[in-house]
């Protein structure tokens, strides 16, 4: 299909009258109130340590493996699911240093939630010094001390932010037709943050999002990979044109980012599109994430995924049908190897025809571009001819 | 050119080569004059089946190398007559033509040692002593070099002694006194050690009073028995005097009469395989044909010599001779059965001691559980035998219970230890040198007849059946030593493991309390019960 060269004024929808949709705090169906929950695992895991270790038997612990092995791809929920293998730690001369931080780590989570206060990753590191000989000596130990906890807990829905142990890193930016509803951690007054009125900046998703209540009047959510195309739909209003919410995921989305868009298309039903550079990392791994989560935290998937995100682009295909091949980079060794492991191993490439044949496509051509790619044909290229024509072929975007 | 041939005495030829009896410099005279009295004694009160206590005392006298050297035994003292001989004659001896162990062997020492006093300060040597039977004797000697004749310058009946019995032996000598190792203090420790049955009172220049070494055991050493000699062990001139000066009248009966191990049936094979017949005359066949003979004695096969002639230390008074002078950890002690070289039986003992490095010892109870001990500190008043973990390991040489001090290097042993692969028994060893370690590796020969190099016996002539005995010596106790220090390795192994449970149980209790609210005594008793159920399931 030949590349169209000239610029086409701009698309604009039809005009429809809104629809206002709502969501209040998330909720867990079935387990009730989560804090309750996660003060109760935290008892149960301790009295069964003490039980067991004054009857004089040594204590365990029992935790699904997060191995890639015990990971499989659900067709019927959309993302990764753990499977039933599990690890018991038993208390001995290998595990007791172990045992005694998770326990120690428990009893900070069971403070934090009953002053609903938190820690980050890296505060909890800094709390263990002052625990002696018990203290971590790197942040990368109590990360996977948590990571082992978070997964224990995640049979009963836990999340570590439930547990109130945050990540450092904030979510991405969001700007479009969307009003946060948050509250003032004082006064629990609620505050309302319009993602519309931020001028020339952006909200930014904070690193726990279950509290917050949602409306928008808009009809989709753009998940957009880099910082640089977030700015150009912004700053020229795609997000007004469209009536969309853009969101910047800044590479792989980040566990508060996904949670966020996962939020806004279950709880507000709004369909989600992924915008992402089309070559074997923005496939494999920035869009797999965020669609399905990662192998590595399978335990967290089921809340940190959006299993309704569909591929917009750029598509191996697109780079043809817009006449990207001069704009392209040849695919790495590394960028191959990716895209023929993701083929091999990857569970949800499997699982999707559609995919495979996009990354065999990719793998023919030897060549990747990225979103700016389209500046080729004018800045605003992307803008006025790109996402409007795409918008309307949204039944052929990738799953 | 005929009239200036004359005889040599042989005190003559000593005192112009007095190096070749160990008499080299000062310092060495002064160990050698000590030593020959000492290996003297201690052959005196062994043959009389006595507990020796020995006395052993060197004085500073104004000038600064000259020494007054004592030597006392309550040994079975010396009959008048044979005093001045025993001490005024260069080859005078009970020990030479007996194939007995014995530590002195020719003759030279003690009376060598005499001269050397006589030539370096004038004075000759003076000694008292009494059997239990008859009466002190207190006797002044000066030799007469040319003539190998003692001359007696003082002979006293001495009303009272305060020995019942005994000989004193004592010598003014040029010398020098030093401390460290090949000294003579390093000789009457090793001497402690390869005697646990002797006790000794030293006193040296700059000791405040005399250092005892006592005696760790009551057992007199056995006597070897006295054997005749093997036929292999026995060289040609020997053979010719031996058939020269014989009381038998035919070969046969020589042969039988004269060696051990022989009987009519060996000695026929023997005069068969010589061409000779069993009536010859030994004196004729000494003159004529005592090379074929010779050649028919080392050609026939013999049975070993017997072995009963031989007294080893023991595997017990080895260990306590280690215990009494080391500070070590482990001690591990071999003894290989008598084996032959050149017709001469002999036996190796090896022992090793080996102390841990750093200063904490690991102790683990009959319930397993592991304890921390300091060691005691060696509060020995000489400097202990065992080096640094870093120091090449020390070689204790003895040679029938007498300690070999210098030569180590051109000494048989040092080559056996350093042909044994040590690494494989935890001790570390660069190629072609001596192991590393806090250790002392002991290395005892008794023999009827030692191989020394030189007549100062200062080190073993490495004959291949002595290195191979020694070699297979110190490797038995060296696997026993292995064994001790991987056993070592595995018990500060698991120290290392229960002292990291130690550190983080409390903080299991910890986390427990403060989740679960429970009192201070739940956290203890459960802690308690953990490290319980920990360590019992962890056996060592």
């Amino acid at each position: 299909m030949a590349a169209k060269k000239t610029t086409k004024k701009v698309t604009v929808p039809k005009k429809k009258k809104p629809r206002l949709r709502k969501s209040g705090p998330a909720k867990d169906e079935n387990k009730g109130d989560l804090k309750q929950v996660a003060l109760e695992s935290i008892v149960e895991v301790a009295t069964s340590v003490y039980s067991t270790a004054s009857a004089g038997d040594l204590p365990t612990i029992t935790m699904p493996q997060r191995n890639l092995g015990n990971v499989t791809y659900s067709k019927e929920t959309g993302y990764f699911e753990l499977g039933d293998n599990f690890k018991t730690r038993t208390l001995d001369v290998n595990s007791v240093k172990t045992f005694a931080q998770s326990l120690r780590l428990m009893s900070l989570a069971q403070d934090m939630v009953g002053d609903d206060d938190f820690a980050t990753k890296r505060e909890a590191y800094y709390v263990s010094k002052n625990w002696g000989a018990a203290k971590f000596n790197e942040q990368r130990e109590s990360d996977t001390v948590l990571d082992d906890m978070e997964g224990m807990f995640s049979l009963k829905g836990v999340t570590r932010e439930t547990l109130r142990f945050v990540p450092e890193e904030h979510g991405g930016s969001v700007v479009g037709a969307l009003t946060v509803i948050d509250r003032d951690p004082e006064t629990l007054e609620p505050i309302r943050s319009d993602c519309a009125a931020m001028g020339s900046g952006a909200y930014t998703v904070p690193s726990s999002v279950d509290h917050l209540g949602f409306e928008t009047t808009a009809e989709f959510v753009l998940a957009i990979e880099t910082g640089g195309m977030f700015q150009r739909l912004n700053h020229h209003r795609y997000w007004r044109t469209a009536n969309c919410i853009l969101v910047e995921m800044g590479g792989v989305p980040t566990r508060a980012t996904r949670r966020f868009v996962r939020r806004l298309s279950e709880d507000l039903k709004l369909p989600v599109y992924a915008f992402v550079d089309c070559d074997p990392y923005g496939i494999c791994n920035i869009y797999r994430t965020l669609k399905v989560g990662s192998g590595a935290s399978a335990h967290i998937n089921a809340k940190f995924c959006v299993p309704n995100a569909t591929y917009l682009g750029v598509t191996p295909q697109d780079i043809e049908d817009f006449g990207l091949q001069d704009a392209t980079h040849p695919l790495l060794p590394v960028d191959i190897k990716r895209a023929k492991d993701a083929l091999k191993n990857d569970p949800f490439f499997q699982a999707h025809p559609k995919w495979k044949k996009a990354l065999k496509h990719m793998l023919k051509l030897g060549v990747r571009a990225e979103q700016q790619a389209f500046a080729k044909w004018g800045l605003n290229f992307v803008i006025e001819e790109y996402l409007p024509v795409k918008m309307k072929q949204i039944k052929q975007f990738l799953p | 050119m005929g009239k200036a041939q004359r005889e040599i005495s042989i005190s003559e030829f000593f005192a112009k080569n007095r190096h070749l009896l160990g008499f080299d410099n000062k310092q060495k005279a002064l160990l050698t004059t000590i030593k020959e009295a000492v290996d003297n004694s201690l052959d005196a009160c062994e043959e009389a089946g006595i507990l020796p206590d020995l006395v052993v005392e060197i004085h500073q006298l104004e000038q600064d190398d000259r020494f007054r050297v004592v030597v006392q035994d309550n040994g079975p003292g010396i009959v008048r007559a044979q005093i001045p001989n025993i001490f005024g004659k260069l080859l005078y001896g009970s020990k030479f033509h007996s194939r007995r162990q014995s530590r002195g062997q020719q003759g030279i020492g003690i009376s060598a040692a005499g001269l050397y006093g006589q030539m370096t300060t004038g004075k000759g040597p003076h000694i008292i002593s009494k059997t239990i039977r008859g009466k002190a004797h207190h006797f002044a000697i000066q030799m007469d070099s040319t003539k190998n004749k003692p001359l007696i310058t003082k002979d006293d009946e001495l009303a009272e002694w305060h020995l019942k019995q005994g000989t004193r032996f004592e010598i003014e000598i040029e010398a020098s006194y030093k401390r460290g190792l090949r000294s003579v203090d390093d000789y009457i420790k090793q001497t402690a050690v390869s005697n646990p049955h002797a006790s000794v009172t030293y006193l040296a220049p700059g000791m405040e009073e005399a250092r005892l070494y006592e005696r760790a055991s009551d057992v007199v050493p056995e006597r070897g028995e006295e054997i005749k000699p093997h036929p292999y062990g026995v060289e040609l001139g020997e053979l010719m005097k031996m058939l020269r000066n014989t009381n038998s009248r035919w070969l046969s009966g020589f042969l039988q009469e004269e060696f051990c191990r022989v009987g009519p049936k060996v000695a026929k094979t023997i005069i068969a395989a010589a061409g000779l017949t069993e009536r010859s005359y030994p004196s004729r066949i000494a003159r004529e044909e005592a090379d074929s003979l010779y050649r028919a004695i080392q050609a026939a096969k013999i049975s070993a010599p017997p072995t009963t002639c031989l007294s080893p230390i023991g595997e017990e008074r080895i260990l306590d001779g280690l215990q009494k002078e080391t500070d070590a950890d482990f001690y591990a002690i071999a003894t290989r059965p008598p084996s032959v070289y050149r017709g001469n039986p002999f036996q190796i003992e090896v022992g090793i001691a080996w102390a841990k490095p750093g200063n904490d010892l690991l102790d683990v109870d009959t319930s397993g559980r592991i304890t921390k001990k300091k060691k005691k500190k060696n509060t020995a008043d000489t400097e202990n035998l065992l080096g640094n973990a870093d120091e090449a390991v020390r070689v204790l040489r003895f040679a029938n219970r007498v300690p070999l001090l210098s030569q180590q290097s051109s000494c048989g042993f040092t080559k056996a230890v350093i042909n044994t692969a040590w690494k494989n028994y935890g001790l570390s060893q660069s190629r072609g040198a001596m192991p590393v370690g806090s250790a002392v590796i002991l290395i005892h020969m008794a023999s009827v007849w030692v191989p020394f190099t030189s007549e100062a016996k200062e080190a073993i002539a490495p004959y291949n059946e002595i290195l191979k005995e020694v070699k297979l010596a110190l490797q038995e106790a060296g696997r026993k030593l292995g064994q001790h220090i991987r056993k070592g390795k595995r018990v500060a192994q698991e120290f290392e493991k229960r002292s990291y449970i130690e550190s983080y149980l409390p903080h299991v209790g910890i986390g427990l309390q403060e989740i679960l609210g429970i009192t201070d005594v739940q956290r203890e008793d459960v802690v308690e019960t953990l490290r319980d159920s920990m360590e019992t399931k962890r056996k060592i």
